[in-house]
């Protein structure tokens, strides 16, 4: 009975609700665009885009910006926009431009934290803005308003163009022939993996935010053969494992990012040994 | 009236023509084949015929009713589909989804379409089935049927039998030929397979450089090219 105790006098706290309800947001949001991510072979965009939001985020705290999303975000959206729309462009290749956005992007923000931050604990920011180790215990009404309006503009997208971004992901050069406008969609799966990535640093952290887009979408992959069904899954695991971790996170106090992504890989395995033996079968 | 014209268009890649000065056009009902070697052009003029780029020069226009979004493909496989989570009926809807505007369901008559489209190529008992898990021949069906959701009157085909084991390869253009023969779809077929050539095709376009030849199947065997392609492929055979 003890634990249950514990549980519930920790969800009367206000900051426990918030990241509990942004929590399961991002989880949501995330496994719905991981899906086309991970079959367009776009999965180390998601760590790329991330790295360049910390950057941003570090730039963001030297500048004492009052709302950091009002530069993290459309610095985010313009990176994701060059990397996700440019492919065709092969003068870099993708994976070597998206590496080298990445890196810089880490390099830039350390750099720019350690020489102009006022903080006595430099490696303990730069630490808990890579792994989150506490900003989701940290959010303000505001970041939760944001979240929330932002998640569900990303999920009212989904939900409306879900058989375009079926169609772009399957095969973009029928769909483009055909009248659909590959271009924009392709557009919009760019800005929303951004928004996604921006969200999911709050939860996770900045190197920690392509497993919540990854893992869920692989774990689906192994279970089911229908993109619907592969889409409904992922967002189940998704939000089922974001709240076993952060559940698990409050009751052995250990960091709620590494928890999230550790409870997400377990659930990997889980379905990938479930995934062989009904194949079996 | 001709369904497709191509006026003089030179096709290329960033100001470097591949192919110059191709003029042709395609009658409604017509079973064409291009054909030319690798380099050629072939893929850029299947990118252009579909919009998917202007050519350098000259004009393609549509005719007899046709709109340029309306000619159906079926692309060569890509690797993202081979491990695609899909189901068959997933696919072919998706063939329905230009018609479809702003609504975010198909409505009763696009599935029925859809329905309709799977039971001509003989793939209805599949519907529920993991596309990833069919065989090749059964794939093109899939893709062929989601071809004819997105476009009733002409369908341009890029190397479909590749990878198809001969039974196959057989049915497969039996298929083709059904559909063009009964149902009036205008084929537009780029193969390499000049025995198929000589015994489905009603006009041939052969490219290289520049026009190599334009007309009818007849037409093409008689020509020099043609003999000289057939030839070559009569010695191949004889050296294996």
């Amino acid at each position: 009975m003890g634990i249950i105790e514990q549980l519930t006098g920790y969800l009367s706290f206000s900051f426990v609700q918030y990241a509990w309800i942004t929590g399961i947001l991002i989880a949501l949001c995330s496994s719905l665009l991981g899906v086309t991510l991970v079959l367009k072979r776009f999965s180390v965009i998601g760590d790329g885009l991330s790295h360049v939001a910390f950057g941003a985020l570090a730039i963001a705290a030297v500048l004492h910006l009052q709302n950091n999303m009002l530069l993290v975000l459309p610095v985010t959206v313009v990176c994701a926009v060059l990397l996700l729309c440019t492919r065709q462009n092969r003068k870099i290749r993708g994976d070597a431009a998206i590496a080298m956005l990445s890196v810089s992007a880490l390099a830039i923000g350390y750099l720019m934290q350690n020489i102009f931050s006022a903080s006595a604990n430099i490696s303990g920011d730069v630490c808990s803005t890579l792994f989150g180790s506490a900003s989701i215990l940290t959010l303000s009404k505001m970041d939760v308003w944001v979240c929330v309006i932002l998640s569900a503009a990303v999920i009212l997208i989904f939900f409306f163009c879900y058989h375009q971004i079926f169609a772009i992901t399957f095969d973009e050069n029928f769909a483009a022939a055909t009248g659909i406008r590959a271009g924009m969609v392709n557009m919009l799966i760019a800005v929303i993996t951004a928004v996604i990535i921006v969200l999911a640093m709050n939860l996770v952290g900045a190197l920690l935010t392509s497993a919540l887009i990854v893992f869920p979408a692989l774990s689906a992959m192994r279970l089911f053969r229908s993109f619907r069904g592969v889409i409904c899954s992922a967002a189940v695991i998704s939000v089922v494992c974001a709240a076993m971790g952060m559940l698990l996170s409050i009751l052995a106090s250990t960091p709620v990012g590494a928890t999230i992504v550790v409870t997400d890989l377990a659930s990997f395995l889980l379905c990938w040994i479930v995934g062989k033996l009904m194949r079996k079968a | 009236m001709p369904q497709l014209i191509c006026n003089d268009i030179t096709l290329g890649y960033e100001g470097v023509p591949v192919t110059e000065h191709l003029s042709f056009s395609v009658d409604p009902g017509d079973y064409l084949y291009i054909m030319g070697e690798n380099g050629s052009g072939k893929s850029t003029l299947i990118r252009t015929l579909l919009h998917l780029k202007s050519p350098m020069s000259g004009v393609i226009k549509t005719g007899d009713g046709l709109k340029p979004d309306e000619i159906g493909y079926l692309p060569q496989q890509t690797a993202v589909q081979r491990d695609f989570p899909a189901s068959v009926q997933e696919i072919v809807l998706s063939g329905c989804l230009n018609r479809r505007g702003l609504r975010p369901f198909y409505s009763k008559q696009e599935k029925e379409t859809a329905q309709h489209n799977m039971e001509r190529l003989g793939i209805r008992h599949l519907a529920k089935a993991c596309y990833r898990e069919l065989s090749g021949g059964q794939q093109q069906r899939v893709l062929l049927a989601r071809a004819l959701g997105a476009a009733q009157k002409m369908l341009l085909l890029d190397e479909p039998v590749t990878g198809l084991d001969p039974k196959a390869q057989t049915e497969f253009y039996d298929l083709i030929e059904q559909l063009n023969r009964q149902d009036g779809i205008t084929i537009l077929m780029v193969s390499h397979d000049m025995e198929a050539a000589v015994r489905y095709a009603s006009h041939v376009l052969h490219i290289g450089k520049t026009l190599l030849f334009f007309g009818t199947k007849e037409a093409y065997l008689q020509s020099k090219i043609g003999q000289a392609f057939t030839g070559k492929e009569d010695k191949n055979h004889g050296n294996h």
